[in-house]
């Protein structure tokens, strides 16, 4: 069976087994580490750089989320200034593209909002890149905001790892990346699409929504889905 | 892994459709010969339009969307069609440092393209690539798969402009 | 923005004319590198092959050879026995060439004059110039292959591996990790699948050193790989070559050909039972690709998106499997420090920063071109007596090292020998060997910016710092070049830059700040005179602000 690690997170002792991440132990100990593309059930791929920690002896900040924990590790999920960098890492994601929370439907059911909350980020002083973008409501059920898009690509993750459509991918690169359907048509003509909706209920932010639905009376939050594929690779034993 | 769909057919009867096709067969029609295939499509084709995607996707087994992302995120591959000619301008470091600004600019002036254009009618077609391995020749040009060294923006432009 | 078209491809390709019967008199060796067939240098040897044969002159062979060093004065012919240079030769002056070559008695002997030539130690590039890069003869006439066939008839794979380590050899793609220690990874690794990938991306603006090798003497390359591939069991190959460079594509696929017919690649390598061989992939510009992990995912044939690191290639790369990864350069040395010895090798160098180093020179300097020192020179000694010093004599300002996660070193370091270590104390950074000289004709800030736009253009856009915060720090810069920045704007600079620095996923993101960081430490005047004064110093950038009253 596998090997039990113990080791310290913010100076409190926690153990984990053996291929689990920092950011999974630190959640079943209830140590909250902010991430915005990490999301149980489908794979990591550190991205957002919200988890970011340090670990004693080393130079380099890491990524909570996949970074394999090891016997006796010091890690530090809070201090001054990692809450710093991800005070600002937010902000990047706030003027990047356009959150105007006041009229938007996942208004006070939204990650990043909530993170902003957390971190207490009540002003921005980058400048703004915010450049206007289309909503795409061509979808019978569903609309995407581009405006509100933070490129967690949990909808691109879910769609492939478990709805097995691979509707979703991205396209261009940089600043100009954009999520986009089969070969960048609108939602609505897609052939793959199977209308399940999972994209729509892991998105963070309002850009992906359920049409003439407020996110709250919406799905979001419930994602009896997501243990499965937890489960599966389990079975498989990795 | 095998490959469980059947094998589709090329968009047309173009002859051009087997090259493309021999080179995705001699990587065993695998997802990993995506990139290897868009670049023979757009050796044949010139640029790389919606059939050619479709069809290198569906035989490679590579779903649509990440089809396009791919072919988006790489700047070599064009999903427009170009001009009669193309005129890369090197925007690398030492030819930055040695007027490349000024060759765009000039070009801009004279024939009204910005990078990544073409002209209106057709002619045309300006790019920039950052380094192509001529700097001690910067600023560097090159003119349809021609480098050209050294570039003078008149010169240029005299010999875009008779083309 | 960069975009090639697909019609790149080499116009023109034909084998060395050979007129001589027997050994020749004399020979001219044309340049036909890149550089210098984009001068027409391929006329020349038509030509002279003409002249030659009308000239009645059986003792004189013509061959095409590798770069000849001094790229910007091509097309390039030398008279191999007395080593007398033509530059820039015009069809005209052919038969000028012809003449000297009349002159030449067989008692001449080689010696290249000049501190061009004097300074440099030619190692990976001691063939380039001498032979046909499309002749594997030519490669083993000059002790092309004797490495490999010692290595496999009288080496284990753990004795390899030593030799290099003992080498002191380190990686000459960036970072300079120990080539060594990397092979000794993956051999150990688990797996009975493994790789070797050469990474020959080169996407460094103003570097063309690997251009240059695979260009010149592809079959080393090989070489390197092959017996890197013997020293960590991987039986498949991949180069990755931007499509940039059709001509070494070209030259490789010849290569790689002529090699399997030799039985020098494929199976049973040189009558032995080890098997190897080789594929060339072709990037598709996107300097990202040239990162480790994006290259192993672009070889898969997806995005170039870099991943967390580790697992590292070493131990989980392409397909999962060990990979092994280096530099063109790096492989080029090793067929010469298996034949010479680690110990040869590892008396050139300074410190942990041993052998040579090929660089390439551009910019506002006089000798534009393809050099090797050993490893220690200093930047005066590469800038001003190989490099022949500024374009009309004007000052030096700097020389940018190591690409858009590089930084500008000013003047007061020109005394400096040059080593891994020594160009990170100065903020810098080796990169793969591009050296950029500037002089006052430059504006620092705007060096700065042209970077930035670089790397948010070259940003994959996977990470939020790199993909949000370079086009942050280049919006902050375009407002100080215009002239329109406070000091809280340039504060904010700097903090955004450590952020990004610290936050980001990869190397691309990590090393983006370091123009700016390396410009502020020397050239802080510079943005000051923007921000306060409303002036540019280098007369470069286009202030749009009101100029302040004194
Ligand atoms: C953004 C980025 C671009 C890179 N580009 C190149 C390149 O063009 N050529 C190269 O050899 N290494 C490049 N590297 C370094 C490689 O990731 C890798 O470290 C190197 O190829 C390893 O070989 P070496 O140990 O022989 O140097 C790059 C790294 C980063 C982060
Ligand atoms: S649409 Fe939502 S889930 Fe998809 S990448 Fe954007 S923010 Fe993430
Ligand atoms: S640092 Fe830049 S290039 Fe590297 S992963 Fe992040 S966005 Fe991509
Ligand atoms: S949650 Fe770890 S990088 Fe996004
Ligand atoms: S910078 Fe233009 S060719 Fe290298």
């Amino acid at each position: 069976m596998s090997t039990v690690f113990t080791f310290r997170i913010d100076g409190k002792d926690v153990a984990g087994s053996e291929g689990q991440t920092v950011m999974e132990v630190a959640e079943e100990n209830g140590i909250d580490i902010p991430g915005l593309c990490h999301l149980e059930g489908i794979h990591d791929r550190g991205a957002c750089r919200l988890c970011m920690v340090e670990i004693a002896g080393s130079p380099k900040l890491t990524a909570a989320c996949v970074t394999k924990i090891t016997e006796g590790m010091d890690v530090t999920a809070h201090s001054e200034r990692l809450q710093e960098y991800r005070r600002t890492v937010t902000e990047m994601l706030f003027v990047e593209r356009n959150h105007v929370c006041a009229v938007c439907v996942a208004n006070d059911h939204c990650e990043l909002q909530d993170l902003a909350a957390d971190l207490e980020l009540t002003h921005f002083d980058l400048p703004r890149i915010s450049p206007k973008l289309d909503i795409d409501a061509s979808h019978r059920l569903f609309a995407i905001d581009h405006n509100r898009c933070i490129l967690c690509l949990r909808c691109v993750r879910v769609c492939d790892e478990i709805e097995g459509a691979h509707t979703w991918d991205v396209m261009h690169r940089g600043l100009e990346t954009r999520v986009q359907t089969d070969m960048g048509i609108p939602w609505g003509e897609s052939t793959t699409c199977t209308s399940c909706g999972k994209c729509v209920q892991v998105c963070p932010t309002g850009a992906l929504f359920e049409k003439g639905r407020a996110v709250a009376s919406g799905s979001k939050h419930q994602r009896p889905f997501l243990p499965w594929l937890k489960i599966v690779e389990e079975e498989r034993g990795r | 892994m095998p490959v469980l769909h059947a094998k589709p057919q090329a968009p047309t009867d173009d002859k051009r459709w087997k090259i493309v096709e021999t080179r995705m067969r001699r990587m065993g029609d695998r997802p990993a010969a995506l990139i290897e295939a868009l670049h023979a499509a757009q050796e044949a084709f010139g640029y790389l339009d919606t059939d050619a995607l479709n069809y290198v996707g569906d035989t490679l087994g590579v779903p649509h969307s990440r089809v396009y992302g791919v072919a988006t995120f790489y700047s070599f591959f064009t999903l427009k069609p170009q001009g009669e000619h193309t005129c890369v301008v090197c925007t690398g470091t030492a030819c930055y440092i040695n007027g490349a600004k000024d060759i765009l600019s000039g070009l801009e002036k004279a024939l009204h393209v910005k990078p990544r254009q073409t002209t209106a009618d057709n002619k045309i077609s300006v790019l920039t690539a950052r380094c192509v391995g001529s700097c001690s020749l910067a600023p560097a040009v090159i003119i349809d798969g021609e480098v050209k060294g050294k570039v003078n923006v008149d010169d240029l432009v005299a010999q875009l402009e008779a083309m | 923005m960069s975009e090639m078209p697909a019609t790149a491809r080499p116009t023109h390709r034909r084998a060395t004319i050979e007129t001589a019967d027997g050994q020749p008199r004399a020979s001219a060796y044309v340049c036909e590198a890149a550089s210098c067939m984009s001068a027409q240098s391929h006329d020349i040897t038509l030509r002279l092959g003409e002249r030659i044969a009308a000239a009645g002159m059986t003792d004189v062979t013509i061959k095409r050879v590798g770069c000849l060093g001094l790229c910007a004065a091509g097309p390039l012919v030398e008279i191999a026995e007395t080593a007398e240079l033509f530059e820039r030769v015009k069809p005209d002056d052919v038969e000028g060439i012809v003449k000297a070559l009349k002159k030449v008695k067989p008692t001449d002997t080689r010696r290249p004059q000049g501190p061009f030539f004097e300074k440099q130690l030619r190692v990976v590039t001691e063939n380039m110039g001498r032979i046909d890069p499309e002749s594997l003869d030519d490669y083993v006439g000059r002790g092309g292959y004797e490495a490999l066939k010692h290595v496999l008839s009288d080496m284990t794979s753990t004795e390899v591996r030593d030799e290099i380590t003992r080498s002191g050899l380190r990686g000459r793609g960036g970072a300079g990790y120990p080539v060594g220690l990397k092979w000794t990874t993956v051999a150990k690794a688990e797996g009975t699948q493994k790789y070797v990938v050469c990474n020959a991306d080169e996407g460094d603006p103003g570097a063309f050193m690997d251009r240059s090798v695979l260009e010149s003497d592809p079959f080393r390359v090989l070489e390197g790989m092959t017996i890197a591939a013997f020293a960590v069991h991987a039986n498949e190959g991949y180069i990755y070559c931007r499509a940039e460079y059709p001509l070494a594509v070209s030259r490789l696929r010849t290569a790689i050909r002529l090699a399997q017919r030799a039985g020098l690649l494929g199976t049973g390598i040189a009558d032995t039972n080890f098997n190897f061989d080789v594929q060339i992939r072709l990037g598709a510009g996107a300097f990202v690709c040239g990162e480790e992990t994006a290259l192993i995912a672009s070889i898969e044939g997806r995005r170039g998106t870099p991943r967390p690191r580790p697992p590292y290639p070493a131990v989980q790369g392409l397909w999962d499997c060990p990979t092994l990864l280096n530099n063109v350069e790096s492989y080029a040395n090793v067929p010469t420090i298996l034949n010479k010895g680690a110990d040869w090798y590892s008396e050139y160098g300074i410190g942990k920063s041993k052998g040579t180093k090929v660089f390439a020179l551009a910019g506002r300097i006089v000798n534009t071109g393809l050099i090797e020192v050993p490893m220690g020179t200093t930047l005066r000694e590469i800038v001003f007596d190989i490099g022949g010093g500024i374009i009309d004599g004007r000052p030096f300002k700097a020389v940018q090292t190591g690409g858009p996660s590089g930084g500008c070193i000013p003047a007061q370091f020109l005394d400096m020998a040059v080593s891994y270590e020594s160009l990170i104390e100065v903020g810098s950074f080796m990169g793969s060997g591009g050296l950029i000289v500037m002089d006052d004709t430059s504006c620092m800030v705007d060096v700065a910016k042209y970077f930035m736009d670089f790397c948010r253009e070259e940003s994959c856009g996977k990470c939020v710092p790199c993909r949000v915060g370079t086009t942050e720090l280049y919006m902050i810069l375009d407002l100080i070049t215009r002239g329109e920045a406070t000091l809280d704007d340039l504060a904010q600079l700097e903090r955004l830059a450590g952020i990004i620095q610290k936050t980001s996923l990869c190397g691309l993101g990590q090393g983006a700040p370091n123009p700016i960081f390396s410009t502020l430490r020397y050239f802080r005047d510079e943005y000051m005179a923007h921000i306060v004064d409303k002036t540019c110093p280098a007369g470069v950038c286009t202030i749009t602000a009101p100029e302040v009253m004194a």
